[in-house]
């Protein structure tokens, strides 16, 4: 975090009440300056993909809205009537308290107001979420930490088949709602139930206090969530299955189902038929492309930056050398990733595919980055993984920008998904749509 | 009143321009009251996100091409960003300008620089803004964080002024000094007159420096038929263009909110006049505006001509839209004076305003000039109306909208999807604001017809979505949560 930004992407750690706005019927209460929610909706859901408010986002959510004399006096009182009101008000079956920077240095007791109205019975956590503890993905784990640590019960029964699925972040990653979907639909597959807990029909608050009951938590990411499943671990003894890479295309959604189902246990010959029938569906498809691919009219890319968060760039470059045959330039990995998981994200992209590597660089400034690229030997026409920061870029590599993480404001993004074989035929009709609508609309 | 550059930070709207942000009531009530300056704020126990001073800042500085902007703050202060610069480039396309990103750096403070200080990383953050963008200028803008573990912003921006040879200039603009967050308009104009502004070097007669944001194309030929040169300015604009807007004979805005401080602190230290009229929604109000301007250049009989053939141009269409709206109802959820511009412009079609809520209200400009007033004008022309004033609270304009039942609900900085949900068509007047002089007028009300005619997106999307808010809330006045006077 010693770096400066230029080109931000990830916002800070109260940008996670997008992560409380994706919990069905749940109410982000921010105790913060007045202008943090509405910056923080428009950096995250606006610019990435024009998501819309959610159910109670953007101009809803409840804020404190701090000012001078609250920073003098204090701010609880505040805290306690704003949260009355937002009780009357808004309807809502959980309510999310997220400090900020002002609250957390002036030092208000938040656990004590929130504790007052948990005493009464009322659903609401709180989560110190001060923007200067990291970025949203930070955040996303304070609020997921808050929730567990301060919400929900152990269980006697576990629930045969029930999966908890940690992967894309809520709001943060623009596909996240496509994504999750997809992965529910992948262990539907395999007999599972996936419990994805964020977006559309994910059952809210009880999807939560289900949590407990799920027979193991699977991490499809890189690093982001690893802390909550390893509390869930802790706290109620749940197993995890950490799959780092998120499944893209026919080779990795092949080897995902593989792996998740040879982790509950299940028939290897009903798992290879699933398989079987998925993969043929996905190249059956994938064959129209090939005469447009294998040509050479006009100029195709064949190498790729990735300039986006590790968990696309890792799941986007596996995609990418393993079922498209390209080859890998630098790999920006734009997040605030802790020390701790620095060299095992590097060894990941060491070992792409047998004998492909590619350099990866941890950094969120996006000086750094356009320095490094316009520094590099020159490719014709490279492909850019990115987002809408890298259009000059692009224009002076003579590169082809395909935008897929914050932000995204060259597209509407409603429920489609990178993730898994359908996911595939999405970013290889997204790649060739972007090289052809800039080649052939003469 | 007086403008003071010998200081970094801009006084506050509430001292000097009495601001609100809670008032329940009707437009000639406050006008009333507001003449005396007498109303008291009134602060409410409930409030949703508003917005602040450092995210209307960047409104400003952040769209002009060759200044950086360092934001000396947590990474999430830069939220607004991504955004800003998706206009900046929009903005530059359609002005015939270079299309570029916005030259910004966030000094991304970290806990331990809570603690520490962020000092150094503000100086590093100075200094690749300069390696990086080779701006005209720098300027550093404060936030919550960096204010409250008081870094000397003001002493380190004077330090590297020297060093580097431009000015750096500390705009003074943390959240927390105000709720009004217009105010982060007055700390970049304050940042503008203080530090780059010019005394003239020769004045130009026929320059009038035009406040606004990318309308230029809309009002360019006016000022041409004129002979006027338009100086587009704040944002958009260069450092240079800026440093000798002091040569202009005239300032004119798009909105009193946006150039208030602007246009009064350059009357008052290089005279270049404020031209004192309502701002040009309307046809009444464009009439004024440009006799003013008129009077202002001597070109009365010009101005006379311009009107005339103006005016007859979109007589046929304004005749066929007022057929279409006349009888439609409306209600009004933006800025104080945009908003009764709108509903100037309402009135010109035939609609019925049913009532608006306005974010903040001055009860006077820095240019204490009753000609500059808005709402007057408006009030004196086309009636009263139901007024509150709502700091962006939607949960009220919802509340409001509920009871109103408008056929259109027009809306600036409010999400329309709240409106959609209770099946009112809307749009946001915001990104393309087209609605200036007589021409305007039709761009606005073929907005609002093709808006109404075929309502069938909001209408399905009303059947299949519900709000955010409890029966209880849509059954209580729409201002029960505002408490009495702020300051007893």
């Amino acid at each position: 975090m010693n770096e400066i930004i230029q080109e931000p992407r990830h916002t800070c750690a109260l940008g996670a009440h997008q992560t409380v706005i994706s919990i069905e019927k749940a109410i982000p209460i921010l105790h913060a300056g007045p202008g943090c929610g509405s910056k923080l909706y428009r950096g995250m859901s606006q610019a990435g993909g024009y998501q819309g408010a959610g159910y109670a986002g953007s101009d809803a959510v409840p804020s404190s809205n701090l000012i001078e004399k609250d920073v003098v006096f204090g701010g609880a009182d505040k805290l306690h009537n704003l949260i009355e009101g937002a009780l009357l008000v808004m309807d809502g079956d959980f309510f999310v308290v997220l400090t900020s920077c002002t609250s957390e240095i002036i030092g208000d007791d938040v656990a004590n107001v929130v504790g007052n109205f948990r005493n009464r019975g009322v659903p609401i956590v709180y989560a110190e979420t001060a923007g200067f503890k990291g970025d949203s993905y930070k955040g996303h784990e304070l609020i997921l930490e808050a929730i567990i640590e301060q919400h929900l019960k152990p269980s006697d029964t576990k629930e045969k088949g029930l999966v908890n699925v940690f992967a894309s972040v809520p709001r943060h990653d623009p596909f996240w709602e496509g994504d999750l979907n997809e992965l529910k639909k992948l262990l539907s597959y395999l007999g599972l139930k996936a419990n994805i807990l964020f977006g559309y029909n994910s059952g809210g608050i009880k999807a939560f206090e289900a949590i407990p009951k799920a027979e193991f938590n699977l991490l499809v990411s890189p690093h982001i969530g690893l802390n909550t499943v390893k509390l869930l671990e802790e706290k109620f003894g749940t197993p995890y299955l950490h799959y780092p890479i998120l499944p893209i295309g026919g080779v990795e959604t092949s080897k995902f189902l593989r792996a998740v189902g040879e982790y509950a246990g299940l028939d290897q010959c009903i798992l290879e038929d699933v398989i079987k029938k998925k993969e043929d569906e996905f190249y059956h498809y994938l064959l129209r492309s090939v005469d447009l691919l294998t040509e050479f009219q006009i100029n195709l890319p064949k190498k790729f930056y990735s300039i986006v968060d590790s968990n696309y760039a890792l799941g986007i470059a596996k995609f990418l050398v393993n079922d498209m045959g390209f080859f890998p330039l630098g790999q920006y990995i734009t997040e605030d990733v802790p020390e701790e998981h620095k060299e095992t994200i590097t060894g990941y992209f060491n070992a792409l595919a047998p004998g492909i590597s590619a350099k990866v660089v941890f950094s969120q400034d996006g000086g750094v980055i356009n320095e490094d690229i316009l520094n590099s030997p020159r490719v014709d026409n490279p492909l850019i993984l990115g987002s809408s920061w890298e259009v000059d870029l692009a224009g002076e590599i003579g590169g082809l920008l395909v935008s897929v993480g914050l932000p995204v404001i060259d597209r509407l993004i409603l429920n489609k998904t990178f993730v898994g074989y359908r996911g595939g035929l999405n970013l290889v009709e997204d790649i060739y749509t972007k090289a052809l609508s800039r080649q052939r609309e003469y | 009143m007086s403008i003071n550059l010998e200081v970094p930070a801009v006084p506050l709207r509430e001292q000097r321009l009495g601001t609100l942000t809670g008032y329940d009531g009707d437009a000639k009530d406050l006008l009333g009251r507001s003449k005396e300056g007498c109303v008291k704020n009134r602060e409410r126990t409930f409030t949703q996100c508003g917005s602040c001073s450092a995210d209307q800042v960047m409104n400003l500085l952040l769209q002009l091409q060759d200044a950086a902007v360092v934001e000396h703050g947590p990474a999430g202060c830069s939220g607004d960003i991504p955004f800003r610069n998706a206009n900046f480039r929009t903005g530059n396309r359609r002005l015939g300008l270079k299309v570029h990103n916005v030259k910004y750096i966030n000094t991304n403070l970290s806990e331990k620089d809570t603690i520490y200080g962020g000092g150094e990383k503000l100086e590093r953050g100075i200094r690749e803004a300069y390696r990086r963008f080779s701006p005209k200028a720098v300027f550093v803008t404060t936030t919550c964080t960096s204010a409250i573990i008081g870094d000397d912003v003001e002493g380190i921006c004077e330090a590297l002024e020297e060093e580097l040879g431009i000015p750096i200039v500390a705009t003074i603009c943390e959240g927390f000094r105000t709720n009004i967050w217009a105010t982060g308009f007055d700390s970049a104009n304050h940042s503008i007159l203080r530090k780059i502004v010019k005394p003239p070097r020769k004045k130009q007669p026929d320059l009038i420096n035009v406040i606004s944001f990318t309308h230029r194309y809309h009002y360019e030929n006016i000022f041409e038929q004129l002979g006027l040169r338009a100086n587009h300015i704040v944002p958009f604009s260069t450092i240079e263009q800026l440093e000798h807007i002091s040569e202009a004979a005239a300032t004119v805005q798009y909105c009193e909110t946006l150039g208030s401080y602007l246009a009064a602190g350059l009357e008052e230290y290089y005279g270049v006049h404020e031209i004192k009229s309502p701002a040009p929604f309307g046809i009444k109000a464009t009439d004024e505006y440009l006799r003013e301007i008129g009077r202002v250049f001597n070109k009365e009989k010009e101005v006379e001509e311009v009107i005339a053939k103006e005016k007859e141009k979109i007589a046929p269409r304004l005749e066929e839209l007022r057929k279409d709206l006349t009888g439609k109802t409306a209600f009004i959820g933006a800025g104080g004076p945009i908003a009764y511009s709108i509903m100037a412009l309402l009135n010109d079609l035939g609609i019925e305003v049913l009532g608006a809520h306005v974010w903040h209200h001055d009860q006077r400009f820095d240019n204490d000039d009753q000609r500059l007033d808005v709402l007057k004008f408006n009030v004196e022309h086309y009636g009263n109306f139901k007024l509150g004033v709502c700091n962006k609270q939607s949960y009220e304009v919802v509340n409001a909208l509920n009871k109103y039942k408008p056929d259109i609900f027009i809306s600036r900085h409010m999400a329309t999807v709240w409106s959609a949900k209770l099946g009112i068509p809307s749009f946001l007047s915001v990104i393309e604001p087209s609605e200036m002089l007589y021409d305007g007028l039709i761009r606005y009300g073929e907005l609002i017809w093709s808006t109404l005619k075929n309502p069938a997106f909001i209408k399905n999307i009303s059947k299949h979505s519900k709000l955010p808010y409890t029966d209880w809330w849509f059954e209580q006045d729409t201002f029960s949560f505002l408490g009495g006077d702020a300051d007893e």
